[in-house]
């Protein structure tokens, strides 16, 4: 990681509060291109709520994030999506009742080129789409290792195959940014150490990556950089082993018990 | 293989006015044609958005009461002294703009209920069709109200040698066929299409749709026009058929009916609203010509449509479907559900 990579996420003094509750009480953190970037706390830290404000689906009291130069204050989730910057969420979420294909091809919806009229008429640029589309929803199997299951439904996949479903529909939105809520959570250490090659891939490929995890094996592992979050604000950032010997993370991991997954 | 399947039972349905010649029968069949056309309709929304509209009947009427009024032409005072009128159109203008205004309508109530899901949604549609049903009732200038709107012309195309007249049973039974093929496209390709994953996407889990880019909102009022202008084509048919269109067209029991079509058929299935439609519009026939006691038969109605839902939850088309891809599948199926909750403990 060179220390010139350009700013991809930044995000700048946000606060949340719900009602008189303080989520975030005032956040500041970048995440530089190509970089895999932990986020990590206690539980009710904030994580997921920065997650949220992040890919819109919460709005921030105060503070901005920008993301490529673009502000993200009140851009709806689907038009963040668009640009690149794409979440996955906490536990399994999936399109529980449709195939493995058909939930990476639904995952590929903002690569379509067909309008209405081309499927009502059926037109060439239909057919041709769709069969771009199941070409590419392929790919993403084969790159994740599910093309065994492709025909399954979904929702009957074990735990951790439904995760690499989420994963691999995050993908296929052909992300620039990857956001990662618990990814391993759940998983058994063969699962866990699978996924971290995956994670490793796809930021071999471009993808730059942040992650909320509790598994601090895994996160000290992967992470090139970890920004500790605890009671809404950050206590500590910088590379995993100055983390490690952080007395302030110690102490607030200390002051609840050490959380494991 | 199926879809040869389906031309052929068109190519069937579409023999039966020739060795049928009970018009009786013939009429019941294009009405359950008719009402299977709008549980299509309502399917679009709720089988696969995933939204229950239980104003569906809305759409039906405003298509029935909107080719009514321009094939029988009007005048309404619309300021004291000033009046818009409409003389009267060709049938199938009307019936086009039956569809027309019914998508419309479909947009505008999409648009504004955007924000509201599930319940409120429920509730929205609801009050919509009540609203358009006093509409009806009290602007009696626009549509007589109470009184109704007699003497609807049936549909004729072309002219002179050439004229093709929609008045008798079985040449409107052969139309209420051709629209319900066409509709039955229509949805079908928009079902199986990148909208129509959007669609179910938005049905399954809203907030993973959106997380991939899709932009719900717009593939729910897309579904909502669509379904709202295929209702409004089977309430033109209606209208045309009957030839008298009354407020009652806005009752409840209406969109009632369309929703037990659905669900007991197979919801989110193409051929569920058919065969749903099917069985609960020949039933009643079947009944009364079983001379059967008024009273017993919406008994058996109702005990039969509660055993459809009690033992065939999904509704039948997916029961039949889970039968033929036997019992292998269901297994494993259950195999693997149990290994994954077993995981998460």
């Amino acid at each position: 990681m060179s220390a010139s990579a350009e700013t991809i996420l930044s995000i700048e003094h946000v606060a949340v509060n719900f009602g008189g509750l303080v989520a975030i009480s005032d956040m500041t953190f970048d995440v530089k291109r190509g970089e895999i970037v932990g986020l990590i706390g206690p539980n009710g830290a904030g994580k997921t709520t920065a997650f949220n404000v992040i890919t819109g689906f919460q709005r921030q009291t105060s503070g901005e994030v920008l993301y490529r130069s673009h502000r993200l204050t009140g851009m709806k989730p689907h038009e963040i999506a668009k640009l690149g910057l794409v979440r996955t969420f906490q536990r399994t979420s999936v399109f529980k009742e449709r195939s493995v294909f058909e939930n990476v091809l639904t995952g590929l919806h903002c690569s379509g080129r067909s309008s209405l009229w081309d499927t009502l008429l059926q037109s060439r640029r239909e057919r041709s789409s769709e069969h771009e589309l199941a070409d590419a929803a392929n790919e993403i199997l084969r790159f994740i290792g599910l093309e065994r299951r492709a025909g399954e439904a979904a929702g009957i996949l074990p735990y951790g195959e439904q995760r690499l479903i989420g994963v691999a529909l995050a993908l296929a939105v052909k992300p620039t940014m990857l956001l990662l809520d618990e990814p391993v959570s759940g998983m058994n250490h063969a699962e866990t150490a699978r996924f971290v090659k995956l994670l490793e891939k796809i930021s071999a490929s471009g993808v730059t990556i942040l992650l909320v995890e509790h598994d601090m094996p895994m996160v000290m592992q992967v992470c090139n950089r970890i920004v500790v979050l605890n009671y809404g604000r950050i206590i500590a950032e910088g590379a995993p082993s100055e983390i490690q010997s952080n007395p302030e993370v110690i102490r607030a991991y200390l002051g609840q018990g050490k959380k494991r997954a | 293989m199926s879809r040869y399947l389906g031309w052929l039972l068109v190519a069937f349905l579409g023999s039966v006015p020739l060795w049928m010649q009970d018009f009786y029968f013939l009429h019941v069949l294009i009405t359950t044609g008719i009402f299977i056309i709008a549980a299509m309709s309502l399917n679009l929304l709720l089988g696969y958005t995933g939204q229950l509209s239980l104003g569906h009947v809305a759409f039906f009427g405003i298509g029935a009461y909107t080719s009514a009024l321009v094939s029988l032409g009007f005048q309404v005072h619309v300021l004291p002294d000033f009046t818009i009128g409409l003389a009267p159109k060709p049938a199938w203008f009307a019936m086009l703009a039956a569809v027309a205004v019914a998508g419309l309508t479909g947009y505008a109530i999409g648009k504004l209920s955007f924000r509201v899901r599930g319940a409120y949604f429920v509730i929205v549609s609801i009050s919509f069709a009540e609203v358009v049903r006093l509409v009806a009732v009290n602007w009696v200038e626009l549509t007589q109200g109470p009184m109704a709107l007699n003497n609807i012309p049936a549909l004729t195309l072309g002219s002179g040698p050439f004229e093709l007249s929609f008045l008798r049973k079985p040449e409107f039974y052969l139309l209420v066929l051709a629209a319900a093929v066409v509709c039955y496209i229509v949805i079908a390709r928009l079902v199986n299409s990148r909208a129509g994953r959007a669609m179910i996407a938005l049905r399954e889990n809203e907030s993973l749709a959106t997380s991939v880019g899709i932009d719900v909102t717009h593939y729910l009022v897309l579904a909502t026009v669509v379904s709202a202008a295929i209702a409004g084509m089977a309430g033109a048919l209606y209208a045309h058929y009957i030839r008298i269109v009354d407020p009652d067209i806005f009752l409840f029991i209406y969109t009632v009916t369309m929703v037990i079509m659905v669900i007991t058929g197979g919801k989110g299935t193409l051929a569920g609203p058919i065969v749903g439609g099917a069985l609960f519009g020949f039933v009643p026939e079947i009944l009364r010509a079983m001379e059967i006691e008024p009273e017993l038969q919406w008994v058996v109605y109702g005990v039969l449509m509660i055993l459809v839902v009690y033992f065939l939850p999904r509704g039948i088309v997916p029961a039949i479907g889970g039968y033929f891809s036997g019992r292998k599948t269901a297994e494993t199926a259950d195999a693997s559900s149990t290994a994954a909750e077993t995981m998460q403990k």
